[in-house]
């Protein structure tokens, strides 16, 4: 018996209209996990390098983690991949909520997703009943209401649904898959697009089997209590002080620095805004925090956001937390990422200001901020004239605007938008995970180790007493002995790294939500999950072997796994850059030093491609095979990291 | 000395609707505790607990199965609650055909909540414990037993009379001759 998941993927190829259930190896389980390891594993294997983005033949793949639709609570995150046309890499996208827990239940652990429809269609999975339907009469219904009418159409209030908006629909890059007040971000809702998919409603009532129960049932509970009980989970659904971002991130086109934005005047005005209009505070499934802040703003559409969510889109056009209220519900129907997509029109509008553009790109546009952000996300989502340029993404757009355009692409890194951070000296660990990383957003790769030290001895000393998520006790010594953010040697900036970023693998694969596991141990230490205790859920939930090592080893073979797909698809050392103006003080000689020494650390070569040796230790040597078929591997690679 | 007057104890489960979250612990917990051997499988479908929400109108509300009937009722009404229009079915537990809740999805039987009974007794049913919420929480309220009426004479000289028609004398005192030895 198969324990913890199904063992069926559902395969549905959209231009043939044929539809399959399909068992998955367990061994595949073992090596890869679910979410993204194992649809990392699907696109090296059935995606070619020179597949473009928008080739019936790229797969767009949902799913859910190990670990869906078990008892552990906070596990709820489905994983969408696929080829992203910004950057033609591995897209990495996660949404929380109730979908992957819905379609456990149904039946399966994936959707495999090929083709191309003749026109819009969504897909009904209604336990072992699945069909391809037709959605034309959706065109242009915004997300959430899709799902509000799916649910009424199949007359079942309990369907879970994912759905693209009009975004989606016009192949716009920054179009997001939305679920239930969740997004699926990071530049998969392109795809769904042009898939002709406009959305899945998936309903299950089948059981998931638990291989060691009681045991598994009583961990829960504890660490529901835990949850529940500690910092960990969003802690700006509660606190309202939020001067840190508005302080310290951007404005506008990621430019302008405010550092003392932030009054209790504002905040007390700002609270009572979120009071005034929000409904409830809302979790996701078997999570018993409630991060998203539910709020209904006068005359528009209900939506929900979280975090970082409600400042991106006021402060790229220097407005209040009202601007955000009043466009982000919109946005949200239109199925609009809120990172990116506020960092597009801010670049259009300072192309506009630097004479770039000029106001005949802009026909009919409105004098206030306001009305001009609203103004070009209707050009965009419609791909209506400069819109259907700037749909593309910053980049992109600026490769098409020309003239100059290229300069004010100034916050990207491999083609996608960054957070808007611009700093003084270079801590050395964020240089490598922004320039090194291939979730594309430092929210999906930080996390784990602290962002800044402490700053006496014995505050370090209690921080380090209680850090029970620390995986090896050399990160308390590092942590004990730092003092100054950019006073890390090079091989510890590596290790941090590369702890920050087995959590993060290890929670897409498992479907753990970050803000009880890999992005929250960075704030105070104390976090739900760690590498201590997620092998003992696995274990437990899946009845196969897991210990610490072998997590660790899992989540390296997954990133290493990744990086080759990207490599494959041309990703080399000179794309690994952070925004040149992220940093005000750089040192080219010195970073360049650095990511040598991580690629050494790593055991990859100099170019950014890790070597036989290293892939042979994954047991990836399929990986080192295939590279070294393509060329791409010279074969003397294998004897020495420093030989490239 | 008046004797102390029986009582007995009325579990109950308080719904708050503005506290619920939406999460579904509630469904997952029951679901463990009921499969059988317990916690072995999870599956919302069998909980005997739902929570109805509809994210566009902020419902979000946890109901328990009760009894199972046959048919729909034949005019509802509906409540408004803050604004909010809410149908009856939103707060009602029957086990009824208008929906598909509260059936087994295997045999299609009706499910009940039995308050998570069982031995060793739980300090409060599972959907409670896990609702960190505090949108459901445990009442036990203790309360006075009604009496069952004397008989008086007359029903009992008749009911005798009938006994005594119906199978004879010898046999009504041979009867209660073996009872009052006991």
């Amino acid at each position: 018996m198969r324990y913890a998941e199904t063992g069926f993927d559902l395969e549905i190829d959209l231009t043939r209209g044929s539809i399959e259930r399909v068992a998955s190896p367990l061994d595949m389980t073992e090596m890869y996990l679910g979410g993204q390891g194992a649809a990392a594993k699907i696109l090296w294997d059935r995606v070619s390098p020179g597949t473009d983005p928008f080739s019936p033949d790229n797969l767009l793949i949902f799913s859910a983690g190990i670990l869906h639709a078990t008892p552990v609570p906070g596990v709820n995150r489905t994983a969408v991949n696929t080829i992203s046309p910004q950057t033609n890499l591995m897209a990495h996208s996660l949404f929380g909520g109730f979908f992957g827990p819905e379609l456990k239940h149904a039946g399966y652990d994936k959707i495999i997703i090929k083709g191309k429809a003749p026109d819009l269609v969504y897909l009904y999975i209604h336990n072992d009943k699945v069909e391809i339907r037709d959605a034309t009469h959706l065109r242009g219904v915004g997300s959430t209401e899709t799902g509000d009418r799916l649910k009424k159409e199949l007359k079942d209030p309990r369907v879970q649904v994912a759905a693209i908006g009009l975004a989606g629909e016009n192949r716009v890059y920054m179009a997001s898959i939305e679920h239930n007040h969740a997004s699926a971000a990071r530049g998969v809702g392109v795809i769904m697009g042009d898939k002709r998919l406009k959305a899945i409603a998936v309903r299950g009532t089948k059981d998931i089997n638990i291989a060691h129960p009681a045991e598994l049932f009583q961990m829960s509970q504890e660490l529901h209590h835990k949850i529940d009980s500690s910092g960990c989970g969003d802690w700006m659904a509660y606190d309202e002080d939020d001067s840190f971002h508005h302080n310290h991130f951007a404005w506008g086109n990621a430019r302008t620095r405010l550092k003392n934005y932030w009054s209790k005047e504002l905040q007390d005005r700002w609270t009572s805004w979120k009071y005034d209009h929000m409904d409830r505070q809302t979790g996701c499934y078997n999570c018993p925090k409630e991060c998203r802040n539910v709020i209904k703003w006068p005359g528009k559409p209900r939506f929900a956001y979280k975090c970082y969510g409600k400042d991106t889109y006021h402060m790229a056009a220097f407005l209040e937390l009202d601007f955000s209220y009043e466009i982000l519900g919109v946005a949200q129907e239109y199925g609009l990422d809120s990172y990116s997509t506020p960092q597009v029109i801010a670049f259009a509008l300072e192309l506009l200001e630097a004479g770039i553009l000029t106001d005949k790109d802009f026909p009919g546009m409105p004098e206030d901020s306001r009305g001009r952000f609203f103004y070009i996300m209707e050009k965009i989502v419609r791909r209506e004239g400069i819109g259907d340029i700037l749909a593309d993404s910053v980049s992109h757009a600026a490769i098409r605007i020309g003239n100059g355009a290229e300069a004010y692409d100034h916050n990207t890194t491999k083609k996608f938008e960054q957070l808007p951070i611009k700093l003084g000296k270079v801590n050395p660990a964020y240089f490598l995970m922004i320039a090194t990383g291939e979730k594309m957003s430092i929210t999906q790769i930080e996390g784990s180790f602290p962002q800044d030290p402490l700053p006496t001895p014995e505050q370090r000393q209690a921080f380090v007493d209680k850090w029970e998520a620390a995986p090896d006790e050399k990160f308390k010594q590092y942590f004990l002995n730092w003092e100054k953010r950019a006073d890390i040697t090079n091989q510890v900036a590596s290790e941090i790294t590369e702890w920050n970023e087995a959590m993060h693998y290890v929670d897409d694969a498992t479907g753990l939500c970050g803000f009880v596991s890999s992005f929250r141990g960075q704030f105070g230490g104390d976090v739900a999950y760690h590498m201590n205790n997620i092998p003992d859920c696995i274990r437990l939930a899946t009845g196969i072997p897991f210990d610490k090592d072998k997590l660790w080893k899992t989540a390296q073979r997954i990133r290493t796994l990744v990086r080759a797909i990207n490599v494959r698809r041309g990703l080399r050392r000179k794309d690994e850059r952070p925004p040149e103006d992220h940093w005000a003080v750089r040192d080219e000689e010195a970073e360049q030093k650095l990511l040598s020494d991580y690629y050494d650390y790593k055991g990859w070569n100099h170019d950014a491609i890790p070597t036989r040796q290293t892939l042979e230790k994954l047991d990836l040597g399929y990986v080192a095979d295939d590279l070294e078929e393509r060329g791409i591997l010279m074969v003397e690679d294998g004897v020495s990291a420093k030989t490239a | 000395m008046k004797a102390r007057q029986a009582t007995k104890i009325i579990k109950e489960i308080k719904v708050d609707i503005n506290k619920c979250t939406g999460c579904r612990a509630c469904e997952m917990a029951c679901s463990a505790f009921h499969s059988k051997p317990k916690y072995s499988s999870i599956n919302p479908a069998r909980s005997r607990i739902r929570v109805v929400v509809d994210e566009l109108n902020d419902e979000y509300v946890p109901i328990r199965a009760g009894d199972y009937t046959v048919a729909e009722c034949t005019g509802r009404h509906t409540y408004a609650i803050d604004g909010k229009d809410y149908s009856e079915c939103s707060f009602c537990g029957a086990v009824c055909p208008s929906r598909d809740f509260f059936f087994e999805p295997d045999s299609g039987l009706p499910l009940k909540c039995d308050m998570c009974e069982t031995v060793p007794a739980l300090d409060q049913p599972w959907c409670v414990k896990v609702c960190t919420a505090d949108s459901l929480t445990y009442v036990e309220r203790e309360v006075p037993r009604d009496e069952k009426p004397q008989p008086t004479r007359d029903q009992l000289e008749i009911g005798l009379e009938f006994l005594i028609n119906e199978y004879g004398m010898e046999a009504i005192l041979e009867n209660l001759n073996r009872k009052s030895k006991r």
